[in-house]
């Protein structure tokens, strides 16, 4: 999990800048994920099973806790920063 | 089977431990032992408030009435947490740094501190909390009905109301003693946050324990479930697809917008770090607090006969199997999650009551204001108990009166609509800088109305408040007003047509509003503190300030901070500004900070008002904006100033240094002056000396030497005595002791009587004076007498040092306006250029060729005398010999005066 540790700072500055726009995009991708049961029902209900319904949640919600875990330790210690910090220096 | 008293003892010994907990949790705290009070775990689970006993109960009953559609409620919140970078690291950076106690005080803030806006959204707030409290007491008490029920011994449950009138009673106890220790909203509430935590615990415990016995007890494990799913009636998933997204979207606001989440979210969040942990953290609780929904009620749905109550499968399941123990700890559950949201939203709501509505009635009250005495303290905490215990009242109320509504999760549903209104001032202010008061002030109105028209009303059942013919007709006939069709448009779900319409009006007046309206001061300065507040992480200054006596401030930071706290405030600020004592300068930054101190106790626009009685002014004007918009403004002049001051400096410098040089110079002159001064008075002394021994040894001499000698003694004596005359002439001239005769004179008169005298002293009978009488003939006002000095002083120098063969003078007279120059040009060498400059000082002699002529003094005194007599006299080059010029007024200033 843990990403190899960047030779260069500015490499790692950027690494974190990416890491940032991953935890705004995440939301938006989950938001995707959970608006998709809406197609199934296209076809009258037939197959949209509760049970699939069931473990496809779950299966996503799961995905997005672990991501969500996986930012927020890499985000941790970069809470204080605002977004458009040109800041490249170490911090860890 | 469980007895009631057991049942009572058991809830009684749970809320026992529940004030155990609080009251060791706030030791702690104040023994400064913050420890894993402050950890981010205790921050995660106090979010659990959000699982109410809606949640714990209601949505078992929910999936089993409506399938998966409960799992939007919990997947809401997590897609939210999930996005914390977006939102809701902003907002607890904003609740931070401005101090907010409420989420009325937040857009009261932002909005430029606005009471009027934090009326309303507490106003709206009551009334969105109200029937979820209501909902809390009816799910308390309908668990007690589980267990009246169950038993076979049929004790029976006499009356509900009291049972739900205790609950409430003991909710507000608890919630007085724990919720009001202190003031400040960023001195946190320890122990009911611990206690909160630990409920946190209590009721996932309960769900799990009682998901598992359901999947491994009742069913034989996963599989069975899954295929007891398929064989339930909810087997197919009947996606209503315009609900499924209006409660993603409904959950994931009111997570954000229900007064109690922003408690715990915002006011009580001790480390912004602590929001990076929830983010994946409070999505485990909410993917474990509804794992088990769907088991349960599937299991509910075939094990217990048709037609019980869904909403209690969560009990009544393990009822059914004996389980009397799992039951209890269920029951647990569900009151835990009843009084955890009970007593959060009652502390937030007093809180927005009490800094929102009864602090500025109080203030307006009391004539002399802010600066009376007394401990305003006692008066907030005694009207925020007093809150809490009227909204405590208020949700029995309505739970008495409207007992027999609905199912559990529509009064959630609703109570979620209300609170959401709120959003897009919210989300407007945070990010939009052009939202302004009037937008927001507009769409909350218009938002409220429309969701206490669609929904809150219709709620209570045909003809209760809406009359049918409303309902089915719209008011007067209106077809398109209809409650439940607005615009006419029919055929939504009720939930999503309410939501729809009150949040798309209330955005599209809300943005509408901001841009037609135009912000204040106050306004644009705190928009701006909130949407940038990354880049800003000092706060901009709302105060002119300097008006205010320190010591009025110290008196009511006393009253609201309390004596001690108040006083090492102003002594710590005191000793900044290097002073001694209690009472600093008032500086702007100094009152900000007061301010920024009592808003964590009474709210942004309470302590805004409060300061601004003893300010004075408590307006920005637009000079303060520019000052704080641009401080690199005043740094700019403030380094020109000192550039100005330093370029004095500078000019002084070389004023004193000028100064210096002319000094160094006089006294470098006084030393040539008095050597020259000895020498000319040493050479006539030595010849009179030694032609004084001849005659004194030499009696022999004969007649004619005696003479010559005694007359070369009698020239040189008269020689000293003219030497000493031009000295004193000088001295008094140079000291400006001289006074001027003035009087009328005619400039031919005065040239003729100097060209005399000059030919008097010694005439040299080939000297030419060349003059032209009739331009002479100019009367004019002066001292004749000085005048008459110069122009002999003249006429001997050119006499005396004119080289050429035949020596001649020509002087000329010319009229310039109020002045009249007199040349003297005589035909020699003249003076040679590098000369020309030293001719009028002292002593100055070119040669020694006419060394008997005089002192060198001729010309020094010249000068003296036409300065005098306010003219000019000057060597005139080019003239074809020595050529001086003379320019004196006609009349004098001082001669005018003299007429």
């Amino acid at each position: 999990m843990k990403p190899l540790r960047p030779v260069f700072l500015a490499r790692q500055g950027y690494r974190r800048r990416r890491v940032m726009d991953a935890a705004r995009a995440l939301p938006v991708l989950g938001a995707f994920l959970v608006l998709i049961p809406l197609l199934w029902s296209g076809e009258d209900g037939g197959d949209a099973a509760t049970r699939v319904g069931v473990v496809y949640l779950f299966m996503i919600w799961a995905g997005l806790i672990v991501s969500a875990g996986w930012l927020a330790r890499y985000l941790d210690g970069h809470v204080d920063e605002a977004p458009e910090s040109r800041d490249e220096g170490p911090r860890e | 089977m469980i007895p009631f008293n057991m049942l009572v003892v058991v809830c009684l010994v749970y809320v026992g431990m529940l004030f155990l907990v609080a009251f060791g949790a706030e030791k702690r705290a104040e023994q400064g032992k913050l420890g894993w009070l402050r950890s981010p775990m205790v921050y995660t689970l106090s979010l659990s408030i959000y699982c109410t006993a809606w949640t714990f109960y209601g949505a078992v009953g929910y999936a089993a009435r409506s399938g998966l559609e409960f799992v939007t409620i919990y997947l809401g919140p997590t897609l939210v947490l999930v996005g914390w970078w977006w939102v809701l690291r902003k907002l607890v950076r904003i609740g931070r740094a401005q101090r907010i106690t409420s989420i009325a005080d937040l857009i009261s803030s932002r909005y430029g501190k606005s009471n009027l806006l934090g009326i309303i959204v507490t106003v709206m707030a009551v009334i969105g909390t109200t029937p979820y409290i209501a909902l809390q007491l009816q799910s308390v008490t309908l668990s007690f009905a589980v267990f009246a029920s169950e038993t076979p011994e049929g004790w029976a449950l006499p009356d509900l109301n009291s049972t739900a009138f205790w609950v409430a009673v003991g909710l507000a106890i608890f919630t007085i003693v724990f919720g009001t220790r202190n003031l400040d909203a960023n001195e946190r509430h320890h122990g009911v946050v611990t206690a909160i935590a630990l409920e946190a615990i209590v009721k996932l415990v309960a769900l799990l324990a009682v998901g598992i016995f359901v999947v491994w007890g009742v069913a034989q494990g996963p599989s069975d479930i899954l295929a007891r799913i398929d064989a339930s009636p909810i087997a197919k998933w009947q996606l209503n697809s315009g609900r499924w997204a209006t409660l993603l979207f409904l959950s994931a606001a009111a997570f954000i917008c229900l007064p109690r989440m922003f408690q715990v979210l915002v006011v009580e969040n001790s480390d912004e770090r602590h929001v990076a942990t929830a983010s994946w953290a409070f999505p485990i609780y909410l993917f474990f607090m509804s794992l088990f929904v769907v088991p349960i009620a599937v299991v509910g749905l075939s094990v217990l006969p048709e037609g019980s109550n869904p909403d209690l499968y969560v009990l009544t399941v393990p009822l059914l199997f004996d389980r009397d123990g799992l039951a209890m700890l269920s029951f647990l559950g569900g009151f835990s999650s009843a009084t955890s949201m009970v007593i959060m939203a009652a502390i937030a709501l007093s809180t927005m009551v009490s800094n929102h509505i009864v602090m500025p009635i109080w203030l307006n009250m009391r004539q002399d204001g802010a600066t009376m005495s007394g401990d305003v303290r006692g008066v907030v905490l005694l009207s925020r108990r007093f809150s809490i215990g009227a909204i405590l009242a208020l949700g029995y109320l309505y739970y008495r009166f409207s007992r027999d509504g609905e199912a559990l999760a529509a009064i959630g549903l609703i109570s979620f609509t209300g609170v959401v209104q709120v959003l897009p001032a919210l989300i407007g202010g945070m990010f939009w800088r052009g939202a302004t008061r009037a937008g927001a002030a507009m769409g909350l109105i218009l938002g409220f109305t429309v969701w206490a028209y669609t929904m809150f009303l219709p709620s209570f059942g045909e003809s209760v408040v809406l009359s049918a013919s409303v309902l089915a007709e719209g008011p007067f006939g209106i077809g398109w007003l209809r409650p439940q069709a607005l615009f006419g448009i029919e055929g939504m779900d009720p939930l999503v047509h309410a939501v729809f319409w009150s949040i798309t009006l209330n955005t599209i007046v809300f943005v509408a509003g901001s841009l037609a309206s135009f912000p204040g001061p106050l306004e644009r300065l705190q928009g701006a503190q909130f949407v940038n507040i990354f880049e800003h992480s000092v706060s901009a200054r709302g105060w002119s300030g300097g008006m205010a006596e320190a010591e009025d401030l110290l008196v009511m930071a006393q009253r609201i901070l309390g004596p001690d706290e108040a006083q090492a405030l102003f002594q710590a600020e005191s000793r900044s500004q290097g002073q001694h004592g209690y009472l600093p300068d008032i500086t702007p930054d100094f009152v900000e900070q007061l301010e920024r101190e009592l808003t964590g106790s009474v709210g942004a626009a309470t302590a805004h008002a409060m300061v601004g009685q003893i300010i004075g002014g408590s307006s920005v004007s637009v000079e303060d904006l520019l000052a704080v918009a641009d401080e690199t403004a005043q740094m700019l002049e403030y380094s020109s100033q000192l550039e100005q001051k330093s370029s004095e400096l500078t000019r002084t410098a070389r004023q004193l240094r000028e100064a210096n040089e002319k000094l160094t110079e006089l006294s470098v002159q006084k030393d040539a002056f008095l050597s020259q001064i000895s020498h000319e008075l040493r050479t006539p002394m030595t010849s009179i000396r030694a032609f004084s021994e001849i005659l004194m040894d030499g009696n022999n001499l004969p007649e004619s030497e005696l003479n010559r000698y005694s007359s070369i003694i009698h020239d040189e004596t008269i020689r000293l005595t003219r030497l000493l005359d031009d000295l004193l002439d000088l001295s008094v001239l140079e000291n400006g002791q001289v006074s001027l005769n003035y009087q009328h004179g005619n400039l031919h008169e005065i040239l003729e009587r100097a060209v005399s005298s000059a030919r008097s002293i010694d005439a040299e009978p080939g000297f030419v004076i060349r003059r032209d009488t009739q331009a002479e003939n100019i009367d004019l006002v002066t001292d004749t007498d000085r005048l008459r000095q110069v122009f002999i002083n003249l006429i001997s120098n050119a006499r005396k040092y004119c080289d050429a063969d035949a020596p001649e003078l020509r002087i000329s007279v010319r009229l310039r306006g109020e002045n009249v120059q007199i040349d003297f040009v005589d035909n020699g060498s003249g003076i040679p250029k590098k000369s020309q400059n030293l001719i009028f000082e002292k002593f100055s002699r070119l040669s020694d060729q006419a060394a008997a002529g005089g002192a060198g003094l001729g010309l020094a005194i010249c000068r003296e005398i036409v300065s005098k007599l306010m003219g000019q006299i000057a060597y005139l080059p080019g003239q074809g010999g020595g050529a001086f010029r003379v320019a004196i007024p006609l009349k004098s200033p001082r001669g005018k005066a003299a007429e």
